[in-house]
């Protein structure tokens, strides 16, 4: 394997990584906007996509159940979001630490919950054949280069959901709603739209899109209880870097932190480059506190 | 001058009261080594340990409205820099720790050699938490950077920490932490009369760090500290920078939580990164939340009562504790946002509930 061609597989692993974080950190960066306020629980939200994965393949057989995987796990997700902000989070939204608190309650019961139901250990989600290969460079400059179906596969989904929700922030009723809910919500509700109504809606597709994100991560490892721990701690950081209530902002930041820690891992091993991740966003916020891109000032607020 | 404060404070019925439960929670303090078995004082030792930490979060949380999720970063400082003595002290001059013969480590790395020395540990467990929580603050803090943000970016540190804990083997000891010490000050830890000398001393710690914060909040720090709780852009506008308030305040909570650290490594015998990470951190500001965030003792009232409570749970029946410990948070939080404390109110007019010493929460509007 060549020098370029190792260098450029890290580059993919970064982007891959980066579009697995963008899944992730959209759905808390479209409530955060709205309402300020953080679900811990979010990470949870992965995991059951996970099993819904785990368990619609049981259910439905052939090459293409993954595919089916995809809506239930989304609809899934989306259902229990729903429930969450309906039973614990909105009662909270005035006292923004506090739902922190809450929801990381309701994340350890789901992740007890997954734990009694489908053991310690976890499952596996198998790949179907069209996704379980890898494209091989056999020659030239970049022989030796690997890129696994499934990562690819995740490329492409990421780039399906952002340009999803962007159509559907720019073109549709409902996104008008949430960009003015977002702008200013006092004045949003005076003139008729119902912004209860507007941050369910938002929570439950950002639940949604994290319970897809689940099915993606199960392609690449088993399901376990705590399987989205490993991804949330990164994520929140993504919504930190990305600035208020941009979802352009939060993509370049998933970039940012995917590079990062693809790069840093040529040099150092996975728990150095998490600490220089962190590191990253402490000095990134000492020259742009308010985020990549910053639609209000962090500066001023209470 | 002092006796005539004291008899106008005693005036006041409350008071009266609220002294004679401080002098009978003490009284019951000093007495339980001859009052409970050797196993509960064990427990009640490191409890009290953890509850000096749960002081400082009362600190930061409580009067600073300041969300740390990774106090456990500086427990474990305090608890490794004391556990490194330990390892060393228990061997003869030149033999390294058990964890690093069998990671094939021959001389002993430079970051180990000062703590040789007792009295560079016992000085490091206050200094080093307390100049990494005041550089992290600080940083973050005077770019304004605060809330919701920094309560992830610390749960970020704990993260990074417990990962970095467990992959730096032949430092730290790995996933299985430092343990089998066996002499402190040329003292054998693992005697009885140890275990309650280190009792007495945690619990003259407790009580010394409770006094040291109340009389901080007495003070015009305090208020200003209050001030920018409840209205930080305020505080600027009176020309106060809050920064240094919030650091210094952070600062403390650190120190703490690394002396909380080291009695606690002591107490039990062992420090490890499943104790300073990401779900024990978080753990830390449950029993703030159920103690009562407003009071100082509600901090302290809370870490007992969810420790014993957890002891007891997770012996009978392991897996309930997780499920107890969520819906307890969701509830305590949702319901009870002031906590036991919110519920004790024997301060005001004795209207209501409060003639029984009760007051019923009261909803909380703005954070």
């Amino acid at each position: 394997m060549t020098e370029t061609a190792f260098f450029l597989g890290q580059i993919f692993n970064g982007i891959s990584v980066a579009s697995l974080f963008v899944l992730a950190a959209l759905g808390l960066a479209l409530s955060f906007g709205l309402m300020r306020v953080i679900n811990m629980a979010h990470g949870e939200m992965l995991m059951l996509g996970g099993y819904f994965a785990y368990l619609t393949l049981h259910v439905v057989p052939g090459p293409l159940a993954i595919l089916v995987a995809m809506p239930v796990a989304f609809l899934g997700a989306a259902l229990i979001g729903a429930l969450l902000d309906w039973s614990v989070i909105h009662r909270l939204a005035s006292r923004p630490l506090d739902t922190l608190l809450a929801t990381w309650g309701v994340s350890l019961i789901l992740q007890q919950g997954a734990r009694s139901l489908f053991g310690a250990i976890g499952v596996e989600v198998v790949a179907p054949r069209w996704l379980d290969k890898a494209i091989l460079v056999h020659q030239g400059p970049l022989a030796g280069l690997a890129v696994p179906e499934a990562r690819l596969f995740i490329l492409a989904l990421t780039a399906a959901v952002l340009g999803g929700i962007a159509l559907l922030m720019t073109k549709t009723r409902l996104g008008l709603y949430v960009r003015a809910v977002n702008q200013d919500r006092p004045i949003a509700s005076a003139t008729g739209i119902d912004a209860r109504r507007i941050d369910l809606m938002v929570f439950a597709l950002g639940t949604g899109i994290a319970g897809m994100a689940g099915v993606v991560l199960a392609l690449l490892g088993p399901v376990t209880p705590t399987v989205g721990q490993s991804y949330i701690v990164p994520a929140f950081l993504v919504v930190i870097l990305g600035g208020l209530g941009s979802l352009t902002g939060t993509a370049i930041a998933a970039f940012m932190v995917g590079m990062i820690s693809a790069l840093a891992q040529i040099f150092v091993d996975v728990s150095v480059a998490q600490v220089l991740i962190l590191v990253f966003v402490i000095l990134f916020l000492q020259v742009r506190p308010q985020g990549v891109i910053a639609i209000r000032s962090r500066a001023l607020e209470s | 001058m002092i006796i005539e404060t004291i008899r106008t404070r005693m005036a006041d019925p409350a008071a009266r009261i609220r002294l004679l439960i401080c002098l009978a929670v003490v009284a019951f303090g000093v007495a339980a080594p001859s009052l409970v078995s050797s196993y509960s004082l064990t427990l009640l030792a490191r409890f009290l340990a953890y509850s000096i930490l749960a002081l400082g979060i009362g600190l930061i949380w409580g009067q600073g409205g300041v969300l740390s999720l990774g106090q456990g970063v500086f427990f474990g400082l305090g608890g490794y820099m004391l556990a490194m003595h330990l390892k060393l002290a228990g061997h003869a001059a030149n033999d390294l720790p058990d964890f690093m013969v069998w990671s094939g480590i021959d001389t002993l790395p430079l970051a180990w050699v000062p703590f040789r020395s007792a009295l560079v540990s016992v000085i490091a467990v206050i200094a080093v938490p307390g100049l990494v929580s005041a550089a992290f603050s600080w940083l973050v803090f005077r770019r304004r950077v605060g809330g919701v943000y920094f309560a992830l970016i610390t749960q970020a540190l704990a993260l990074a920490f417990s990962t970095l804990l467990v992959s730096q083997q032949s430092l730290t000891g790995g996933f299985n932490g430092l343990t089998n010490f066996s002499r402190l000050f040329g003292f054998s830890t693992n005697s009885n009369g140890f275990g309650v000398g280190l009792y007495y001393v945690t619990l003259g710690s407790t009580i010394a760090s409770y006094l040291l914060l109340r009389w901080l909040m007495a003070s015009r720090f305090g208020t200003v500290l209050r001030a920018t709780r409840d209205g930080e852009n305020r505080v600027r506008f009176l020309g106060y920078d809050p920064t240094p308030y919030k650091v210094l305040a952070f600062t403390i909570a650190g120190m703490l939580a690394g002396l909380a650290g080291a009695l606690f490594t002591l107490a039990s015998g062992v420090i490890s990164p499943a104790m300073v990470g990401v779900i024990p951190s978080i753990e830390m500001v449950v029993w703030v939340a159920v103690g009562g965030r407003g009071a100082l003792w509600g901090a302290v009232a809370g870490t007992l009562l969810v420790n014993f409570a957890k002891d007891e749970i997770s012996s009978a029946l392991p897996s309930a504790w997780l499920y107890a410990l969520g819906l307890m948070f969701v509830l305590v939080v949702t319901f009870l946002p002031e906590g036991i404390a919110g519920l004790v109110q024997l301060r005001g007019p004795a209207t209501g509930w409060r003639r029984f010493g009760l007051a019923l929460p009261r909803p909380r509007n703005a954070e």
